[in-house]
């Protein structure tokens, strides 16, 4: 596989399987207002992963439901951060917006590649995550810094999370052959906004950023054990019905 | 029909209530802020609610399917559709909170099985084909009932109506949309709309209420122009929508009492088992205890968002006053 499929591979894989986490709050979620804008950014994430997928197909030789229904857990390449459960609501709300921290800054560095294709996708794409960042930076600071309760489970949320963080900002061969070709931001622009964004968002919400292990694997195809039960569910129905057009 | 069998409370006598009827027989909406009585707001509070509620229970039904949506395509429609939903019940706690009741005490009702929802939610969504059939049949006969009530006599419910019923009828093609693709499609996914069909046909005809001869509480509220139609005239007009959609879908409704009418110019059909419909209304179908239970959980887990949230508002209004 080209780097480049690599790459799409990889951004796709990380907007659907975090789509799908994202997808399971329906109609549990805390507040009326949280159902909503859970499925809103859910269904920017499908989208985002529609186009990604499309951008390989061809190469690939498999239509995007192909890629998203078709292909083991081996075969995907997102990152451990959006496999992770919904242990609570306070994990998805750490997951978004670490995941966001980082996804806007990629996106952002996009819209200036040298691939037209690319650039234009980001360019539609980076509108809908500004929005995402500002409501889950938004909760992040409220409910760090709300009751005593709230600031325990963000904390902890954090502490499961930020090792993961790791896998986010990984760069490997792949991606140092594309940022010789103009095609994706470097990795230091990418890692020093994410830093910033962290370091200002967690002080304001009285939350730390732990020490310890960074995991890594993702992007490699090695995954945690969630990841078989989430493409089980998921997968269900074509799989049971090969051939059939929904 | 979202709001089903809605206890309707009685009109007054005084010159005041003269006044109020005579109003709405101009066709003139009431607004919050104009007199209203008491047994008027009340029924308006039930039937608003109820809708909302029905809006949000709805949500679980479908959202059984979001994880499992066999394309990346309907997996993005669903989600929109869904998040409409709870949009619609967004919008409608609001109108029924013009009538001077919270969002909170709705919940509570809601939440302590005081309150009723559309007894359709408490069907089980087995297959992939019954999203289907939900958007098609059960938003259908939704819209039945709702177009009407664009034009009812309270205003922030009949502009609340127009907007939801714009959404509803895109609802009403996805689930159409959705059959469609199935009955084009091979054996086991015909098989599949079919068996949804057969399933969910009777619940939806038994969405519009009970029969007109056995319902009580439609008279003072069609009075009130909050209940636009009776059941019988709506039900009978979604049949003869829906027996021709069935059949250029290529199905088959499951009812062999279903003929056309030449002289009444429409189609006569069965009578649902209404033994059934009451049996649910009361508890006993076959998710009513799973849908209330998923409702409190999601309530009772997310008690410490609300409450983080309410505290970081407090200590900023704290920060605030001592900055002045």
């Amino acid at each position: 596989m080209s780097p480049f499929a690599t790459f799409c591979l990889r951004m796709g894989d990380n907007a659907l399987i975090l789509g799908q986490r994202t997808g399971e709050w329906c109609g549990h979620a805390p507040v009326l207002e949280e159902d909503i804008a859970f499925a809103n950014m859910g269904l920017d994430l499908i989208g985002q992963t529609q186009l990604w997928y499309g951008m390989v197909s061809d190469e690939l030789g498999k239509s995007p439901d192909d890629l998203a229904f078709f292909r083991g857990e081996r075969e995907f390449l997102n990152t451990l951060l959006v496999e992770q459960p919904n242990t609570d609501f306070a994990h998805a709300l750490m997951r978004q917006y670490l995941f966001d921290a980082w996804h806007l800054p990629m996106l952002d560095g996009l819209t200036g590649s040298t691939n037209a294709d690319v650039a234009a996708l980001a360019e539609k794409s980076v509108k809908e995550v500004r929005y995402h960042i500002d409501r889950s930076r938004d909760l992040i600071v409220r409910l760090g810094d709300g009751s005593p309760e709230s600031h325990d489970r963000m904390q902890a949320a954090l502490d499961w999370l930020w090792p993961f963080t790791a896998d986010l900002l990984a760069r490997d061969a792949a991606d140092d052959t594309l940022v010789a070709e103009g095609m994706i931001p470097a990795a230091a622009p990418v890692q020093q906004a994410f830093d910033w964004e962290t370091a200002e968002t967690f002080a304001r919400a009285t939350l730390t950023a732990p020490d310890g292990p960074r995991r890594t694997g993702g992007r490699t195809g090695n995954h945690s054990e969630h990841m078989g039960y989430l493409l089980a569910v998921m997968q269900s129905v074509p799989r049971a019905h090969p051939g059939a057009h929904w | 029909m979202y709001a089903q069998m809605v206890e309707s409370g009685q009109a007054g006598t005084s010159d005041q209530d003269k006044a109020f009827q005579d109003k709405i027989d101009r066709n003139v909406r009431i607004e919050p802020r104009d007199w209203m009585p008491e047994g008027y707001r009340k029924t308006l509070i039930r039937q608003i609610s109820q809708h909302a509620h029905s809006e949000i229970v709805g949500q679980l039904p479908e959202g059984n399917w979001i994880t499992r949506a066999p394309s990346l395509q309907r997996k993005a429609i669903l989600l929109a559709k869904v998040q409409d939903e709870a949009g619609h019940g967004l919008y409608l706690y609001c109108a029924a909170e013009t009538l001077g009741v919270s969002r909170d005490e709705l919940t509570e009702q809601l939440l302590s099985g005081k309150a009723k929802y559309s007894s359709i939610f408490n069907y089980p969504t087995l297959t992939w084909a019954d999203v289907g059939m939900i958007g098609w049949l059960v938003d259908g006969a939704a819209i039945m009932n709702q177009v009407p009530l664009q034009r009812c006599s309270y205003g922030p419910y009949s502009r609340a109506m127009i907007r939801v019923c714009k959404e509803e009828s895109f609802h009403q093609r996805q689930g159409f949309d959705i059959v469609r693709a199935l009955v084009e499609g091979t054996e086991d996914q015909k098989a599949m709309a079919q068996d949804a069909l057969n399933r969910w046909w009777w619940p939806a005809i038994m969405m519009f209420g009970p029969p007109d001869a056995d319902s009580t509480h439609s008279e003072q509220s069609m009075k009130w122009g909050i209940k636009l139609n009776s059941n019988d005239e709506l039900r009978q007009k979604f049949v003869d929508q829906t027996v021709p959609q069935a059949e250029w879908l290529g199905l088959t409704l499951p009812d062999p009492d279903l003929k056309w009418n030449e002289d009444r110019q429409s189609y006569d059909f069965g009578t649902p088992d209404w033994d059934e419909f009451f049996n649910v209304i009361k508890g006993n179908g076959i998710c009513n205890r799973e849908r209330l239970d998923a409702r409190n959980k999601a309530w009772d887990d997310g008690a410490w968002f609300r409450e983080g949230l309410m505290a970081h508002a407090e200590k900023t209004t704290k920060q605030n006053i001592a900055a002045e």
